[in-house]
């Protein structure tokens, strides 16, 4: 865990932040977090902690994006080369990964909400009569599963933003920095 | 509505023009002209601003008087607007916002035409841009109209229009001279009133009844004349096929028409980071939901305490119901906090117009100068800065605005919005899901999915009741209705999916790989973000 802080970090201070406001307040952000995660210990609760050790990062990600675009930089024109980093990136299991993270997670959810939504507005339109049966008071099904919507939309947006802060957010970071340095490796070579 | 509302009203709406004014000077004073900072405000907002803004950019005063009119009018039936636009939020959280905001640097079309064939997406992806907006801009200008109506007491006419040139005057000078970051502390700071306003409103409502929500229901139910009905769904939409199949239609465009509506995308562009758009839409949904929801007890509230007859006896489609409640809830239209009440809630409601319309302006005016403009100009031509482009843009857009807002001031708001959903599910939203998503996806089939999504909602519209053959249409004299609903999205939205899916099976060019994982890696990880 906590090389894996001082991965990011050091990845942060380094010289090829371009844009300095931008990337100053994400690397601002990232102290500022590490900082909380290890204060709290919030992030070793996560059952999906041990996998996210492992699964990418420390040996899979620097070693395969790094050498091989570097190796042919001077042989092709800049674009080129972003071109064949941006794939070998797309390629590296660190990449797919975080992928596989976020769609693990999308996909469900989306196909989960859309459906319970579309289900509402049916039900609201074709059943009615199952819509005003009474629970409790003036309290009916459709008031109920009116505020449903309301609760699930909430929780739903909790869930994603918990799940990308502990399961993405790092891992993207890292890749972002790297690609960003051979990019621009790439792109000072060709000139 | 008689005369001794009106002044405070007027006072507290000078003030807040004054306060907006004095903003957008201030911002101007230090701008560079450049277009990172007219477009994106420099890309320095916090999360707890942009959602703030964005929560101040969505709830416009279709939200604020006509969902709270709808639920004082037909109970249950009004809540279900409130409930799709807030889930479309989630469609934006998970799909959209983090994506857009690495991929792109203003416009939907930098998305869009990133993989792409350039100059034939972005005119695409700007022309349908432009037309969401416009569709917007014209609901929330009828709007604006409506409510000097019923400020000034229906003294006809001529208030009326000049309210609609008024806001257009308004909005233009806000943003051609402010740009983005005067337009977001407009946002923010009509974000915390009406959110403030409408707090006011709930605690009083719920004073009322003692905190007994279940007492509220009740009377409201009983007030209604529809008694257990009113609380169930189907006193407006039910009915026949017809008006159910309408609102599955209106349902689908709400939810998925927010993902494509240029303002809201170009809010992501405000932001330093991915990650940081992600938090103010959490903020955002946050903040909408709360809203929606106190919505829900002012609506039920105002049929209540007001009683739908008289709502309906102020205006039609309920859209003073609010301001009635406001002025009950002070103490009565003879005592001073009735009036002060009264004039806080239209002042609010004056300041949500203004600023929505503010927020679409500026993203119109960014789709004709920096996917348009920069398509369509002669290469001969004088190469002229894009920013002053967007900023004559933006004096364009308010005349066209004013021109249509004066012309179809009898349209219904809310028929307008919903329209406005529509045509952003079909035309924008997926030329934009399939090019963050599909890696096959081609330029002919960015091409068709948007003008498959556009123009079939357009002519669905026009061929609908809501234009010609019954006696609330635009011509009622005239009969070429030939599709029964009022919303075209049920039909338009999978029209635009199909057309997209469509163009790209059948287009010769083969995706280019590199440009994929190009568009992937950078949307998930935000390399090479602007």
């Amino acid at each position: 865990m906590q090389s894996s802080n001082d991965r990011a970090r050091a990845d942060g201070d380094g010289p090829e932040t371009g844009g300095p406001t931008s990337h100053a307040r994400e690397h601002h952000e990232d102290l500022g977090r590490a900082f909380v995660e290890t204060a709290g210990d919030l992030h070793y609760e996560d059952p999906w902690y041990d996998a996210l050790a492992s699964g990418w990062g420390e040996s899979a990600v620097s070693p395969h994006v790094s050498e091989v675009p570097g190796a042919r930089r001077e042989r092709e024109t800049g674009a080129a080369a972003a071109a064949r980093i941006y794939l070998e990136v797309q390629r590296s299991a660190a990449f797919q990964e975080v992928r596989r993270r976020y769609r693990r997670f999308v996909v469900p959810a989306v196909l989960g909400f859309f459906v319970w939504y579309v289900a509402y507005v049916v039900a609201a339109t074709t059943a009615p009569e199952f819509m005003a049966r009474p629970v409790a008071g003036a309290v009916n099904v459709a008031l109920l599963a009116g505020l449903g919507q309301f609760l699930s939309t909430f929780l739903l947006t909790w869930a994603y933003a918990r799940h990308a802060r502990l399961r993405r957010d790092r891992a993207a970071l890292e890749l972002r920095w790297d690609t960003q340095e051979l990019t621009r490796g790439a792109r000072g070579g060709a000139l | 509505m008689t005369g001794n509302h009106q002044t405070p009203a007027l006072l507290l709406f000078s003030v807040f023009v004054a306060v907006t004014l004095g903003i957008t000077t201030w911002v101007s004073r230090n701008r560079h002209g450049s277009a990172e900072e007219f477009y994106a405000g420099g890309r320095l907002f916090s999360p707890m601003e942009n959602g703030f803004a964005i929560a101040g950019d969505y709830m416009s005063a279709a939200s604020f008087l006509g969902v709270s009119g709808l639920i004082a009018l037909f109970g249950y039936d009004g809540l279900l607007y409130g409930v799709g636009f807030l889930v479309a939020w989630l469609v934006v959280l998970f799909l959209v916002a983090e994506l857009v905001r690495n991929c792109g640097r203003f416009t939907l079309a930098d998305v869009v035409a990133a993989r792409m064939s350039e100059r034939p997406v972005r005119i695409a992806a700007g022309t349908s841009s432009v037309t969401v907006s416009v569709l917007y801009l014209v609901a929330q200008m009828v709007g604006a109209g409506s409510l000097v109506a019923l400020l000034l007491g229906n003294t006809g006419e001529a208030a009326r229009s000049w309210a609609v040139i008024g806001v257009g005057a308004l909005m233009v000078v806000y943003v051609s001279l402010g740009g983005m970051r005067a337009t977001t502390w407009i946002q923010i700071v009509k974000a915390v009133l009406l959110l403030g306003g409408t707090v006011v409103l709930t605690v009083l409502v719920l004073l009322r009844f003692h905190g007994d929500f279940d007492q509220l229901l009740r009377t409201a139910a009983d007030r209604s004349g529809h008694g257990a009905a009113f609380l169930a769904p189907g006193l407006k939409y039910g009915g026949d096929w017809t008006a159910r199949f309408d609102f599955m239609s209106l349902g689908l465009a709400l939810v998925l028409g927010t993902a494509g509506l240029p303002h809201i995308l170009s809010r992501f562009y405000t932001v330093p980071t991915a990650r940081a758009a992600r938090r103010s839409v959490v903020w955002a949904i946050g903040l909408i939901g709360g809203f929606y929801l106190m919505t829900i007890v002012l609506g039920f509230g105002a049929a209540a305490i007001v009683g739908p007859q008289a709502v309906r006896g102020s205006n039609a489609s309920g859209n003073t119901a609010v301001p009635l409640l406001a002025l009950d809830l002070g103490g009565g239209a003879d005592s001073t906090g009735g009036t002060v009440l009264f004039a806080v809630v239209t002042a609010v409601a004056f300041a949500t117009i203004l600023a929505v319309v503010a927020g679409i302006t500026l993203a119109s005016s960014a789709s004709v100068a920096h996917d348009l403009y920069a398509s369509l100009r002669r290469r001969d031509a004088e190469p002229r800065s894009e920013v002053t482009v967007a900023r004559i843009a933006a004096v364009g857009v308010g005349v066209v605005a004013i021109g249509l807002g004066l012309l179809a001031r009898d349209l219904n708001v809310a028929f307008l919005v919903g329209l406005a959903f529509a045509v952003a599910a079909s035309a924008n939203l997926p030329a934009l899901l399939y090019s963050l998503f599909w890696q096959g996806f081609t330029t002919r089939g960015a091409v068709w999915a948007v003008y498959g999504g556009l123009i079939p909602a357009l002519v669905l519209v026009v061929l609908s009741p809501v234009v010609s053959g019954s006696p609330e249409s635009l011509f009622p004299d005239m009969d070429f209705q030939y599709f029964p609903l009022q919303n075209p999205g049920l039909v338009s939205i999978p029209l635009g999916f199909v057309a997209g899916w469509l163009g790209t099976v059948t287009s010769a060019e083969i995706a280019d790989e590199a440009k994929h994982a190009e568009t992937e890696v950078r949307s998930l990880t935000g390399a090479g973000a602007a």
